[in-house]
Formats: structure tokens, C-alpha cells, sequence
């Protein structure tokens, strides 16, 4: 019992104890908030990225697209697993909106937008056409001409709180697109010639995918014109991807490797040597260069909370030393009383583990209470001080990430009490070895 | 006298101390006996070595060589845990200092020993049982409108009288008593010593270390420690 009463008389009644409390508060705190704020905009850039590529694709990196891509459409939409699927043109082009003399670098991305947006979350993206994704390319001054769906920053500012500011309608705006049309070897189809496509096609929708790179350099153009635009409509026809969205209950992995085994099964009956470089990807590989960066910040930002943990075991050895250094007498008298060595081990292991566990409680409920308002207190911060953590005129961030993961704090809470523990476990090991008798008479002395 | 006769019994101990290169020898084949229900004290000079031999008689240390037996047992082939039970059961201690647990009161610092002998659960079956007992030990040492005070609310004496109550809580069989009166007035000390003595009268067997003569004329036998060994007995 009295492992029970001691160590939480200790805890309350010895000032020295608020101290190892709050080093562990502070620590679980700080890791508590950063990992809430990392671990959200990590989860926030991955459903982004998910959202604009889909379940899975499968496609080339090369400019020349591939071919059979409809005929492989029709295997892919016999199976049960897919419920979207939308093939799509990826390349580079200039565009030049008219009347300017300016000339921008951008990637065009053909799709049909209906097929699109059932295959990813592009409906989401618009602004004017959210609602009717048909009228996607049709601009609303004039649906007869060609539209064009702008990355929102291409087209957009931001004012300091993120926000964009949209006219009530699209502004009837041209933009010429100019490509190299490429030969299905590679070669340009135009060589000797104008060697350059050019089309104009007039602003109708924005799309803000909330994914920086794409908003700032996509432009999505209605599928066969871009196909047409980039030389890939003759001699056969080719895409550049197609975008996968599985069924409810099917798991990317899964539904990823059943595509493969269809995709190998379609190129063995065409065998075209063409179709060596396509390859089928779940939506985390295809966009594993921009996610992986996150993550590696993330692993790295993991790492230097380990030394924020290896601080707290220090801590709280120094604060348990000092404490143990107090209690020499106490640890005599129950020596005397017939309390054994690994009780005393115990006794103090409780107390370590108490501290654990009141310094994470803490930690964590003042943790949960800044995340809670950690977006009113920055925006206190910029209407007084115009402070941001991010700028918004830059990153596209709208609100700080404030969702507590339970399975990550509840990590946090382990590791903090296993600090203390750690951090315990020498200055109580020594106490246990103490001999009372000798402690009893330094006392004495 | 047959070795049966002695509830406590040390035979020839020796003990030193490393102090820096030099060793210091404190007791020199010291031999002691204290029959049961005997008031036993143990005069010598400071220094002597009289609380390293109480110290040795309730097993907070080992001998560097000689034999303490306890109701014939030989401590010095008991297991850890069997001194632990020894220490917890058998004896009180009583110190010069009190060495009372300044985080608890009154009442659970005389409930310590019953605490330290068992876990929670057995804790919780004789917690009513332990704590009558608790605070019938401070009714008889005077304290029991005490009870929920702490150590630093108490005077000397009270401290002392709540140390005894602690060491008596478990009704160990000997009281090991160092000095007890070593820190008090003589007048709060007398009361001390009228608390032993009605002790001793109730059966309970007590072995108390002084260098002050007067005070162990107190008991009921006296015995002299010096240059490490007995050296010579007083019966009164």
C-alpha cells in the first residue's frame, strides 16, 4: 500500500517533483502539438495528391503517350472492382493569353471532365462548373467555343488570409496553347515544318486542387483537342495515363495488383513493344516524388522529437537523483521496516511512473486545448501583430491543421511515461542498493 | 545457560569500517545475550560501536564475522527476504532521530510496518484491523488526538512516542532502541523512558543503546561496550 500512498505524497507534496512534471507537460506539449500540425498537413498534401490522381493509373511518363489505351479501357470497364475510370494527355505547352506578349510554361492535362471527375476528386477542384462538371469546358459568355479549366494560381492572386477572389462569372479571356506534337517513336511529327500545334481556347473554370505544383502549372483542355494538340490522335490513337477509381471496398493495393495482372494479360494478347514503358501505379507511387519529401520531414521531425525524449529521460534522472538524494532517510526507515530492495526499485518506479502520467495528462490537455484554438489564436495574432505561421499569399494553406490523431497521442503518452521510467530507473536502482544502515548513520552524523 | 534461553544472541562479532586507506575496527568479538521480556541496555563512549552492533542484532547490517541468533536461528543464514520478514515482523527500531516519513501523518507513519508487510489487496483486508491497532498504540503513547498531524507539527518527545508506536506496531518480539532520549529535554526524555519501562512491564523485550549511564539504570540489566567488546556486565 504504501507503493500506492508514497509516491503520489511525493509527487504533491515535493516541489521538486512539479519539476520533472513539468519538463514531461512541456515535452508531450510541444511533440503533441507539432506532430498534430505535421502529421495533419502530411494527411492533408496525401488525400490532395489522392484525390487529383485517383485509386491508381496506368500510363507513361513519356510524352509519346501509349496506344490501345481504348482497347484496354474496355477490359478495365468490365471489371467489377472499378467504378470511374478516365483516360487523360499529359504534356507541355506555352500559353499565351491573347493580346499579351507574354508566353508561360505550363502542363496540359486532356481529359473528358465527366469520366474525370468520376475517377478522381477534378469536379471538387472547379469553381463555376462544380455543379454541372459537363459545362466544364463550355464558357458560360459562349458555349459554342473551346474552354480551358486554369490552375488557380496561374490565373488568381491570394489576399493575406488565402483567399481567392472570384468575379461573379468567368471573364471571357483567350489563351493560345502551342505544342510539340510528337510521332509515336518520339520524333517531332512536324519537323521541317511549323513544327508547333496551336489552338486557342477561352478561359472558362479555375481548379484548385490545393496542390501548389498543380495549381500553378496545370491547365486542363477538353480531351480530344489536346490529344489532337499534342500529335497523338493519328496514326493511332494514344493517352498519356488512365486514372482508376476502385469500388467502396476495394483496397488500392489490392485493386492496383488486380489492374497489373489485367494489364499484363492485355499487353501479352496485343504484343506491341510500345508498351514496355507503361506502367500501373497506386496513386502513392505515381506520386511518390512529392509525397515522399513530406514524409522524409515528417521521419526527420520524428527523429528530433526522439532527442526532445532523450531530454526528458535526462531531466528526469537529474530531478530523480535530487529527489532520491532527499529521501536517503526515508529509504532507510522502510529499509528498517522490512521493505526489500526491488519494492524500493518499485516504490520510486511508481513515482516516475506518476509523473509520467500527470505531466502527459497535462502535456496533452493543454496540447488539445492550443490545437483547438490554434487557428483563433493565429488569427489573433495576424489582426494584431500580422503574423502568420504561414504566409497565405505564398502556401496553400487554409486552416492550421488541428485534428488530434488518438493513436498518435496516445504514442506520445506511452513514450512520455516510458521517459520517466528510463529516466527513473538508475537514480531508483541506486536507491535500492542503499544500506540503511549507512544512511541512518550519515543521517545521525 | 542453554542458548534456547535467549530470544537474541550474538556471538563473537566482528565488524570495521573502510575510511578512506585506513580501516577502523569497531567491534572486536563482541558477545551479547537479552532473554525475553528483558530490559537490556548497552552503555559505551561514542564511538564505541554500540549502534553498529544494535544495528547488527536487527539485521540492518552483517557482521564481518561472528553469529546473531534470533530465537536460535542464525541470521546470517537467512535469505534476504527472511530478513526483510525478520526486520518487518520481529523487530522495532527505534532511532536517536525518529526518522519519522515526513510526507505522511502521524497515523500512517505508525501504520508503515503493517503497510510494508503486505501487498494491496491483503492491505485492503486488514486495513480496518490495522488501523484500530494504530491508533490504540498512539492512545497509549499519548497521541491520539495526534493522529492526522504531521511530523513537523510535533514536538521532540511526540515524535519519539510516534516512532515507538511505529515499532510496535507489528508486535515484533524485541525493541532495538538507540539513543532515545539522545535528542530530547530531560524532562520530555523521562517520559520516554516511563514508556519502555511500562513496555518492559507488559512482556515486550528491549535492547537500548546510551552512553548516558543515568539512563540505563533504567533497565533492568546493563552491559558495557567498550574498545569493541563487552567488557564487563552490571547486574542490577
Amino acid at each position: 500500500m504504501y507503493k500506492v500512498i508514497l509516491p503520489f505524497r511525493y509527487l504533491f507534496k515535493k516541489r521538486i517533483s512539479y519539476l520533472a512534471l513539468v519538463a514531461v507537460a512541456l515535452c508531450v506539449f510541444i511533440v503533441v502539438v507539432v506532430m498534430t500540425v505535421m502529421t495533419g498537413l502530411v494527411r492533408d498534401f496525401k488525400q490532395k495528391n489522392h484525390s487529383f490522381v485517383g485509386d491508381c493509373v496506368v500510363g507513361t511518363e513519356s510524352l509519346v503517350g501509349f496506344s490501345y489505351y481504348e482497347d484496354f479501357m474496355k477490359v478495365l470497364e468490365q471489371a467489377d472492382f472499378i467504378e470511374g475510370l478516365s483516360a487523360a494527355i499529359k504534356n507541355y505547352a506555352l500559353i499565351n493569353p491573347k493580346g499579351s506578349q507574354r508566353s508561360v510554361g505550363v502542363e496540359i492535362m486532356g481529359i473528358d471532365p465527366v469520366r474525370h471527375s468520376e475517377a478522381t476528386g477534378f469536379g471538387e477542384t472547379l469553381h463555376y462548373s462544380k455543379s454541372d462538371v459537363s459545362r466544364t469546358f463550355k464558357p458560360s459568355y459562349d458555349p459554342n467555343l473551346a474552354g480551358c479549366v486554369v490552375g488557380i494560381d496561374l490565373w488568381l492572386g491570394r489576399d493575406a488570409k488565402g483567399q481567392y477572389t472570384y468575379a461573379a462569372k468567368p471573364e471571357r479571356q483567350a489563351l493560345g496553347v502551342s505544342c510539340f506534337p510528337l510521332t509515336p517513336k518520339g520524333a517531332l511529327a512536324k519537323a521541317g515544318a511549323g513544327e508547333v500545334n496551336t489552338k486557342t481556347f477561352y478561359y472558362s473554370d479555375t481548379s484548385h486542387s490545393g496542390l501548389a505544383r498543380v495549381d500553378s502549372s496545370f491547365v486542363y483542355l477538353p480531351f480530344e483537342q489536346a490529344q489532337s494538340l499534342c500529335g497523338m490522335d493519328r496514326p493511332v490513337k494514344r493517352a498519356s495515363w488512365l486514372h482508376i477509381k476502385f469500388g467502396p471496398n476495394v483496397k488500392p493495393e489490392a485493386g492496383c495488383e488486380k489492374v497489373a495482372l489485367l494489364w499484363r494479360q492485355f499487353v501479352r494478347g496485343k504484343g506491341a513493344g510500345l508498351l514496355d514503358t507503361v506502367k500501373v501505379q497506386s496513386w502513392k507511387d505515381y506520386r511518390r516524388p512529392f509525397i515522399a519529401a513530406m514524409e522524409k520531414e515528417q521521419t526527420m521531425l520524428t527523429a528530433m522529437f526522439v532527442l526532445v525524449g532523450v531530454t526528458t529521460v535526462f531531466i528526469v534522472l537529474v530531478v530523480f537523483y535530487m529527489i532520491i538524494s532527499h529521501k536517503s532517510k526515508d529509504i532507510g526507515v522502510l529499509k528498517s521496516v522490512g521493505i526489500s530492495n526491488s519494492n524500493i526499485l518499485l516504490l520510486f518506479l511508481c513515482f516516475a511512473f506518476w509523473v509520467g502520467v500527470f505531466g502527459s495528462a497535462i502535456g496533452a490537455a493543454a496540447g488539445w486545448q492550443f490545437l483547438v484554438h490554434i487557428n483563433q489564436i493565429e488569427n489573433w495574432l495576424f489582426e494584431h501583430f500580422e503574423f502568420q505561421l504561414w504566409d497565405r499569399t505564398i502556401y496553400a494553406i487554409g486552416d492550421i491543421p488541428n485534428t488530434i490523431d488518438l493513436e498518435v497521442l496516445a504514442v506520445i503518452i506511452v513514450s512520455a511515461i516510458g521517459a520517466c521510467l528510463a529516466g527513473a530507473l538508475i537514480p531508483s536502482w541506486q536507491a535500492a542498493r542503499q544500506k540503511p544502515v549507512e544512511i541512518l548513520q550519515v543521517t545521525q552524523l | 545457560m542453554s542458548t534456547d534461553d535467549f530470544i537474541l544472541k550474538a556471538e563473537g562479532i566482528y565488524k570495521s569500517y573502510r575510511m578512506g586507506t585506513a580501516e577502523v575496527r569497531v567491534l572486536k568479538g563482541a558477545d551479547l545475550a537479552a532473554k525475553e521480556g528483558e530490559f537490556l541496555a548497552i552503555v559505551g563512549a561514542s564511538g564505541s560501536g554500540k549502534s553498529t552492533l544494535l544495528h547488527i542484532l536487527g539485521a540492518l547490517d552483517k557482521p564481518d564475522k561472528g553469529i546473531v541468533r534470533f530465537e536460535g536461528r542464525n541470521l546470517s543464514e537467512a535469505s534476504e527476504g527472511q530478513l526483510n520478514h525478520f526486520r518487518n515482523k520481529m523487530v522495532g527500531f527505534v532511532f536517536q532521530f525518529y526518522h519519522l516519513l515526513d510526507e505522511l501523518n502521524v497515523l500512517e507513519n505508525v501504520l508503515l510496518p503493517a503497510m510494508a508487510g503486505t501487498g494491496v489487496v491483503g492491505w485492503l483486508s486488514r486495513r480496518r484491523l490495522a488501523k484500530s491497532r494504530a491508533k490504540k498504540l498512539l492512545s497509549e503513547v499519548g497521541l491520539d488526538e495526534r493522529a492526522n498531524h504531521k511530523p513537523y507539527q510535533l514536538s521532540g518527545g511526540e515524535r519519539q512516542r510516534t516512532a515507538i508506536a511505529r515499532a510496535l506496531m507489528n508486535e515484533p518480539k524485541i525493541l532495538l532502541v538507540d539513543e532515545p532520549t539522545g535528542n530530547l529535554d530531560s524532562e520530555t526524555g523521562n517520559g520516554i523512558l516511563k514508556v519502555f519501562e511500562k513496555l518492559n512491564r507488559a512482556g515486550e523485550t528491549i535492547v537500548m543503546v546510551t552512553h548516558d549511564e543515568g539512563i540505563a539504570q533504567r533497565a533492568g540489566r546493563i552491559i558495557a561496550l567498550a574498545d569493541g567488546k563487552i567488557e564487563h556486565k552490571v547486574n542490577l
